[in-house]
């Protein structure tokens, strides 16, 4: 973990749900995709814990949803403005575990996280495919930045105003794949852990208090033992889950 | 002495700055960060007899200038403490914790006493008798002075260790409570827990806590605190170690005046890792400001105002 101040280098909204924000600032302290920064909002005590989307040296993308207040301040911040970061949080996805053809499980706000995973991915000479889940076609985001990279990208919405209609998880049948990496909300990943045919990782999100592993606000029970979400997790093995939780 | 140097009940600390229970686990995470042997001391994550998992989520949510949690004293269980925690924590810290321990019966609390008796690295007891977020145990010790004394009795009679009671806000009169502490046998006093309160998640009309209700804590309790210090150190003869918001150095110098002879810090730590640390290393400059040559001539100076 490291800590202090980033200066706002962009901060536009990719649709009417999610925003990006690029950073400039320290990166050392990021290693693994599916790590995440605490940033100090203003006006509120607690800060707000969002997944790092991608980085580079001096450089980190963050792209988040508004949920409430802080995440709403959070938006209106204008480029030049500097905001107080704790950075490489969590202990993010193990890229090692891939294998040569992984697949990558995005569903709605869950997606930012699995690009700079699968920028990784490429470096390490892995071919992984896309699976992106969204409500409808309107709600689609970074869909082009994974095309960008050169990788095979499949879309699913509810409403099959883009892509299959049906879920993230419908775009698995009939895929081989040697590992799966999912990030999305808690009941897409009790479909995968119905449907997956390897071994992969989840990443999970709760209201944190500190993100560092001191104050237990996040704990929850895994077949590993209590775990806390922001420090042993938020990515999780599949073997470890205890899914009546 | 040093300009920063207090005494606790009869060990001297090198400063007055102790992270508060539950706020600094078992100090591994911050010592990623800083050199932990420059604390005054610190105040373990409470321990009880039997591990427990703690309240389910969400256990936290914002508040104005301050927190609600309601972990529910999660911790390994005295056991565990003993054999792991505590000697992992000696291999980076080498100065004198304070063993927090809770408890849900006096006999718990008395047992959980006798077990941290023989450890080295604990100087200090420190006994929540005011966890708001357990049912059965916890902060029902430290709201009824009858019941506040006899845990204070029990845990001196299996210890040699200084005992300090950690007192709850939650009460109409926090002097009848440390007054009953103080009678019992009480080496020293710690105060003030967090408040009890709740807030609602305006979508789901449901509260915000899975447990309901929460302990208040940051800054938002710090006029609260300073308040039941200065009462308590009026009416007690015993140490008191002020807690209850204090995220600055200007903080802890309100608190020394108050009439604290040190400070825990609790919140602060969860949103700035590094808060004790700037503290510390505030303090020389704020003594300075406000005309202080040491921590010891603040509370020279508490005792006669």
């Amino acid at each position: 973990m490291t800590g202090g101040l980033y200066r706002v280098l962009e901060n536009r909204p990719l649709n009417r749900d999610m925003t990006l924000m690029r950073l400039e600032g320290d990166t050392s302290g990021l290693t693994h995709p599916g790590q995440f920064v605490n940033i100090r909002v203003p006006e509120k005590f607690l800060r707000r814990p969002i997944s790092v989307c991608d980085w580079r040296e001096g450089e980190l993308t963050l792209v988040y949803r508004v949920v409430g207040a802080g995440t709403a301040a959070l938006r209106e911040m204008k480029p030049g403005a500097e905001l107080d970061l704790l950075t490489g949080l969590g202990n993010g996805y193990t890229s090692g575990k891939s294998g040569p053809s992984p697949i990558l499980l995005g569903g709605g706000a869950g997606i930012p996280p699995l690009l700079g995973l699968c920028r990784r991915l490429l470096a390490m000479g892995a071919a992984p495919k896309v699976l992106l889940g969204y409500r409808t076609g309107e709600d689609a985001y970074l869909a082009g930045d994974f095309e960008a990279l050169g990788v095979p990208v499949r879309i699913a919405t509810e409403d099959g105003s883009l892509g299959i209609q049906g879920r993230v998880t419908d775009l698995m049948d009939g895929l081989d794949y040697s590992f799966f990496y999912a990030c999305g909300p808690e009941p897409m990943y009790r479909s995968i852990a119905k449907a997956a045919k390897a071994p992969g990782e989840y990443s999970f999100e709760a209201r944190m208090g500190c993100g560092f592993g001191a104050c237990m606000g996040c704990s929850c029970e895994t077949l590993a033992g209590t775990k806390r979400i922001c420090r042993d997790g938020p990515v999780m093995e599949s073997g470890e889950i205890r899914w009546e939780n | 002495m040093g300009k920063l140097n207090t005494v606790l009940c009869g060990i001297g600390l090198d400063n007055p700055v102790i992270p508060a229970s539950g706020t600094f686990g078992y100090g591994y995470e911050f010592a990623e960060l800083y050199d932990i042997n420059l604390l005054g001391a610190f105040s373990c994550k409470g321990t009880t007899l039997e591990p427990r998992f703690g309240n389910p989520l969400p256990r936290i949510a914002e508040a104005p200038a301050g927190m609600l949690n309601a972990i529910g004293l999660q911790n390994p269980g005295m056991d565990k403490v003993l054999s792991q925690e505590l000697p992992r924590l000696r291999q980076i810290y080498h100065k004198k914790i304070l063993a927090n321990v809770g408890g849900f019966s006096i006999e718990e609390y008395a047992e959980c006493a006798r077990r941290m008796e023989a450890d080295e690295l604990v100087g200090w007891l420190e006994i929540n008798i005011s966890c708001p977020n357990v049912h059965g145990g916890g902060m029902s010790f430290g709201t009824d002075p009858a019941q506040a004394a006899a845990v204070t009795k029990a845990v001196k009679a299996v210890t040699r260790k200084p005992v300090i009671m950690k007192l709850s806000p939650n009460v109409t009169d926090i002097v009848s409570i440390a007054l009953a502490c103080q009678e019992a046998g009480a080496d020293g006093l710690s105060l003030i827990n967090t408040l009890q309160g709740m807030r609602f998640d305006l979508r789901s009309r449901k509260p915000l806590i899975a447990n309901t209700f929460g302990g208040l804590s940051g800054p938002a309790l710090l006029p609260l605190a300073l308040r039941m210090v200065y009462q308590v150190t009026r009416a007690v003869t015993i140490p008191v170690v002020g807690m209850g918001g204090v995220s600055t150095a200007e903080d802890v110098l309100e608190m020394l005046l108050a009439g604290a002879c040190a400070v825990e810090v609790g919140a602060a730590n969860l949103t700035d890792p590094w808060a004790c640390e700037k503290i510390i290393r505030d303090l020389p400059g704020v003594l300075e400001k406000y005309g202080f040559s040491s921590v010891e001539e603040v509370r020279e100076a508490a005792k006669h105002g």
